[in-house]
Order: structure tokens, then C-alpha cells, then sequence
């Protein structure tokens, strides 16, 4: 449950990230508002805020939205959901910074050269922009996401069965919290250790080919 | 939206910065008093220090925080030895064990922040230093401190900001702080939107006048200043 709620929220943010990014480099003013007030807003409230807001906030606004559209039956939202859905806010707006640093990256004139043999716009996000900005982007990528696997424990709060969770119930049953807790410490710190190893595996494998860049 | 709630709340939830912004101080400063030494240990040529200091940062790096609460909170009182002793004073109260943990926390955090500093710091610099006659610790004090802070100033206003939404954790072990202030108000009201609006909003001032502190820090150490 930990790691499928960090995988969902780290693929929903990724496309939130790279959404975040283009509006932040957007030609108009009000795209990069919006990612402006998105970025700020989350990087400036705490996880367990967005989180308790999302869901205990959430279920009343969507019942509202749905009554609005004529549509009478209630709506539940699920700790699953509400988790996913703060969680992929929150690497979003992370995601959002680190794209845009990796998309400035890469050098202009190479998208010049890239215009002035002929390739359209999409071929040169595809083919320039992309391979290149997946290289930049990884180490804050991963960084990020070790951060959402530990932030995955703050769902318990609104009764998820996740890691934690588990681990409360354990600890009710035996009333021996230290030991459990720090087995669940033990099992965070593996899953966090094995993402890091992919994470250097990764890089290595974004890196090749290019010179005087060793992993680190 | 009912701004009236949001505006009735509003005293209730100022009061509790208080709380909030005591904890994030006072796990600062025992943080950086950790983090030193820390810094130190992983770059010695001791390796019983270097292996010690590996293992706090990588725990409590490697760990979520809210684990890291629960296990000194609810954790150490599974032991007799720990609820007869002098310590028992400190670790019943929920404000202390959230301390520790934030303060540990942070510590390792920071750490990891001041190793990055003082190894930004070139090399020949230390060896000129130690050629003229300094002593280790003069080198390190005139050479290396004084380019390493400033090299870490910017990675250490990012985790003073994580401090302070980290410390709504604190909530969870039962603290009133602006989170835990939220929590029973919105239970009390049964209008979490406007309620946790305003501790949003809360945070976001907070956050936001921190980050202005430390731009103006980060200023005011740049020798270097470049004017755009």
C-alpha cells in the first residue's frame, strides 16, 4: 500500500510537474500565475494540512460540485484518494521546480540548431529537449521522491491502511510500541534504500555517453 | 465559503503560532549544535566516528518523521527502566518528545547540509592555510567556516521552511500547535474548508516571511554581490 500510493502519486505528479513547468515558461501571464500560486501555495503549507484539507474539505466540495450539476447521489471520497491526490500535489509543485531548472538547462542555441535543420516543435521536445532534461532533472526527481515515501506515513492520519497505519494497529494489540514502530522505521529505511540504488542505476544510465560526468 | 468561521478561528489559530514557532526555534538550534559535530564525525579520518555519524543521518534521513515522533513519544514508555528513571519528566510530556524528534531530525538534515559547505571549500585553500602555520583549528575557523556557511546558507533556509511544516507533526502526539489548533476546530465546527483555509494561510505568511529573512541573510553574506 506505502509503495502504491508513492508510485501513484509520484506518476501523477511527474505530469503535474511537467504541466507546472510549461505554464511557469509560458508566454502568458496568467499560465505562469496560476503555476506561480500553485507552487507557492504547496511549498508553503504543510503536507498534513493539504492532506486533512483534501480530505475532510474535499468530500464537502465535490458533493457541492456534483449538486450543482444536477447530480444528487453522495459522493465518498476515500483515504486512497485523498492521499494520492495531496501527495501528487505536493511532488507536482516540487517536480514543477526542477523541471524548469532542467528545461533552462539546455542550451539555446541548440534549440536554434534544432529549428534552423527543419525540425518541428514537437519533434525537438521529443528528441532535444526531453532526452536532455530527463538527465538534469533526475537527481531532484529522486530527491523528491524519497521525500513522498516518507510522506506516504502521514496518510495514516486519515485512516488509511498503509505502513503506518499497520503499525498503530500492531502497537494497540501488543502494547509494545517501540519494537513495532522501529520495525516500521526499518522497513521505511529499506524501501528508501532500494529507491536510492535505482535512482544511482538511473543517473548512470542518463549519463552515459557523457564526458566528465561520473555519478555520484 | 463562510468567512465569518474563517474569521472567528482566526484568533484561536494565531495563538497557536506561538507554539508552532517555539518548536521550530528551539529544534533549530539543537539541530545545528547536532549537526556540527556530525559534519565533522562523517568527514574524520576516525572511522568509528565517520561509521556513527553515518548511521544517525541515514536513520533519520531514511525514516518518516512522523515514525521518528511515535517512536520516542509512545515508543520509550514500553520500557520499565525508561518510565522510572530521572528522563521519565522530560519524556511524558508531548512538547519534549516532539522536540527531540523534530531536533534530531533536523539535525541530521543539517548535517548533511554543512558537509556539502565545508567540502565546497578548495582544497589548496586548507593546505595554504596549514603552510603559513595554522593550526587545525584556525584553519578551520578563519578558512573554512566562514566559506562553508556561506556555501550552505542557501540549502539551510530551504530546511529552516521544512522546519516550520514539518513541526505540524507535532499535532499528532496531541500538541495545540496551528495544525493541532485546526484539527479540533474543524471537528468542533464541522467546516474543515474554512478552517484548514486559514491555518493554510497561516503557514503560507510564516513560510513566506522566513524565506524573506533568509534572502536577506543570504544578501548580507555575499561578498561577492553582484548587483542586477
Amino acid at each position: 500500500m506505502t509503495v502504491q500510493l508513492s508510485v501513484a502519486s509520484a506518476l501523477l505528479g511527474l505530469v503535474l510537474g511537467l504541466l507546472g513547468a510549461t505554464m511557469k515558461l509560458s508566454r502568458f501571464w496568467l499560465l505562469r500565475l496560476l503555476a506561480g500560486i500553485y507552487t507557492a501555495v504547496i511549498r508553503g503549507v504543510p503536507e498534513l494540512i493539504v492532506i486533512l484539507f483534501l480530505y475532510y474539505g474535499g468530500v464537502i466540495l465535490l458533493n457541492n460540485l456534483a449538486r450543482s450539476l444536477g447530480y444528487t447521489s453522495y459522493i465518498d471520497v476515500s483515504g486512497f484518494t485523498a492521499g494520492v491526490a495531496a501527495l501528487s500535489l505536493t511532488f507536482g509543485a516540487y517536480a514543477t521546480e526542477i523541471f524548469r531548472g532542467a528545461i533552462a538547462a539546455v542550451p539555446d542555441n541548440q534549440i536554434e540548431a534544432a529549428r534552423a535543420i527543419g525540425m518541428t516543435q514537437v519533434t525537438i521536445f521529443r528528441r532535444i529537449l526531453l532526452p536532455q532534461v530527463w538527465r538534469f532533472a533526475l537527481p531532484g526527481l529522486g530527491n523528491i521522491f524519497l521525500v513522498i515515501i516518507k510522506e506516504t506515513a502521514l496518510v495514516s492520519v486519515i485512516g488509511l491502511d498503509e505502513l503506518m497505519r499497520k503499525t498503530d494497529i500492531a502497537v494497540g494489540y501488543t502494547k509494545e510500541p517501540f519494537t513495532f514502530y522501529l520495525f516500521a522505521a526499518f522497513i521505511y529505511m529499506a524501501i528508501t534504500t532500494v529507491t536510492m540504488l535505482v535512482q544511482r542505476e538511473l543517473e548512470r544510465r542518463a549519463n552515459r555517453g557523457v564526458a566528465g560526468r561520473v555519478a555520484a | 465559503m463562510n468567512t465569518s468561521v474563517m474569521i472567528a478561528a482566526l484568533p484561536e489559530l494565531l495563538g497557536a503560532v506561538l507554539l508552532t514557532l517555539k518548536l521550530v526555534a528551539l529544534a533549530l538550534l539543537v539541530g545545528v549544535v547536532l549537526a556540527l559535530p556530525t559534519a565533522l564525525a562523517r568527514l574524520s579520518h576516525i572511522l568509528a566516528l565517520r561509521w556513527a555519524a553515518t548511521a544517525y543521518v541515514f536513520f533519520f534521513r531514511g525514516t518518516p518523521l512522523l515514525v521518528q515522533i511515535f517512536l520516542i513519544y509512545y515508543g520509550l514508555s514500553q520500557f520499565d527502566a525508561v518510565r522510572t528513571s530521572i528522563a521519565w519528566v522530560v519524556l511524558k510530556e508531548p512538547f519534549w518528545c516532539a522536540l527531540i524528534a523534530l531536533a534530531l531530525n533536523t539535525g541530521a538534515y543539517t548535517a548533511e547540509v554543512f558537509r556539502g559547505g565545508i567540502l565546497s571549500v578548495p582544497h589548496n585553500q586548507i593546505e595554504a592555510a596549514r603552510a603559513i602555520g595554522m593550526s587545525p583549528v584556525t584553519a578551520f575557523r578563519r578558512v573554512i567556516w566562514p566559506q562553508a556557511i556561506r556555501q550552505a546558507l542557501p540549502a539551510y533556509g530551504n530546511e529552516i521552511i521544512l522546519m516550520v511544516k514539518a513541526s505540524s507533526l507535532a499535532s499528532t502526539v496531541t500538541l495545540m500547535d496551528i495544525t493541532g489548533v485546526a484539527r479540533t476546530l474543524a471537528s468542533d465546527t464541522y467546516m474543515p474548508i474554512e478552517i484548514y483555509t486559514t491555518a493554510a494561510l497561516i503557514y503560507l505568511c510564516l513560510t513566506y516571511a522566513m524565506a524573506q529573512v533568509i534572502h536577506l541573510f543570504e544578501r548580507r553574506m555575499d561578498v561577492t554581490r553582484v548587483r542586477t
